[in-house]
């Protein structure tokens, strides 16, 4: 296991989860979000290969409504 | 005669930008992005909500491939957030047409200047379109203008104040002087404003408040539509001029 910030939300997570099993568990696959990576964007391709270890902090984003 | 509005490159069919905050609900935001006939509306970047993943999404109800979305860093109050708010943008799906908005001030929301061209140079370099919010300073949209910005956004009045135009000497310097593209940002009230907004010569308006917390939105939508067509066609008319003395509308020749 592994503990990580999500959003700012302390998670646990499966050891050896990728940033794409992360986006399965909340739905978020195919949906139009960027993820930030302890400060860095990672590209889509990485998804499936960047694997996320303890501490780690993901920021996932969307667009809402503004002006 | 072909009246072409284009933004970097990207042809628009209408002059009014619409805003998507601030609505009831996203069905209330399709409604009134279709009744305003605005193929461009500006979008913000921030978190997913990851605990209520059936929540639904702005992406539900407004179809980017339709319709052209221009990110925006509001509530960004420094060049850091801006930037990195505008990249994660891109990242989602290569907008590169964006808006910067770097805040001041959390009363007046005004925008900071001195880190407003320092992020519209930066951003540029980068390869992003930068459209910017700022003040009326005919010096300082110069200065966004010499720094690569694809339009320049002056306010109105206080975002979302509903002011409407408090300075249209700045407005009317800033638009002979610019190169790019201006589009009145923030402030309008009602659907005269922005009328009187294009007659000026702005190249466009750029709406959410207004419309949005308007008693009946999608009927405002519709009202601001109108409007900016008219103060367009007004201005592309040529007003007549201004006299001091009256003039008979009906030929004085032939009186009985």
């Amino acid at each position: 296991m592994a503990k990580i910030q999500l959003n700012g939300k302390k998670i646990t997570i499966n050891s050896k989860s990728s940033i794409q099993d992360l986006l399965k568990k909340y739905n978020l696959i195919n949906k139009k979000i960027a993820i930030e990576l302890n400060g860095i964007i990672i590209p889509k391709i990485k998804f499936k290969k960047k694997y996320l270890k303890n501490k780690d902090k993901v920021e996932v984003v969307h667009f809402i409504g503004g002006g | 005669m072909k009246d072409i509005f284009k933004v970097a490159n990207k042809k628009l069919k209408s002059r009014l930008i619409v805003g998507t905050g601030k609505y009831k609900n996203f069905q209330e935001t399709a409604k009134a992005v279709e009744a305003s006939g605005a193929d461009m509306v500006t979008v913000a970047v921030r978190r997913v909500n990851i605990l209520d993943k059936k929540k639904p999404i702005l992406t539900d109800y407004l179809n980017p491939k339709k319709i052209i979305f221009l990110p925006n860093t509001a509530g960004c109050f420094n060049s850091s957030d801006a930037l990195r708010t505008l990249r994660l943008a891109r990242e989602m799906g290569g907008w590169k047409l964006v808006k910067l908005e770097v805040l001041g001030d959390k009363k007046t929301l005004y925008p900071n200047m001195i880190e407003t061209v320092k992020s519209t140079k930066i951003l540029t370099k980068e390869g992003f379109k930068v459209m910017v919010y700022c003040t009326d300073d005919p010096l300082l949209a110069k200065k966004l203008e010499d720094n690569g910005a694809v339009a320049i956004m002056p306010l109105a009045s206080p975002i979302g104040s509903g002011l409407g135009l408090q300075n249209k000497i700045n407005i009317s310097m800033i638009i002979k002087q610019s190169k790019v593209p201006v589009i009145v940002d923030a402030g309008i009230g009602t659907a005269s404003d922005a009328t009187v907004a294009m007659e000026l010569g702005c190249d466009g308006v750029l709406i959410n408040s207004a419309i949005a917390m308007a008693k009946k939105p999608i009927l405002m939508a519709k009202a601001f539509k109108d409007a900016v067509i008219s103060g367009r066609n007004s201005y592309l008319a040529g007003r007549m001029e201004k006299n001091y003395i009256a003039s008979p509308s009906s030929p004085t020749k032939g009186l009985i």
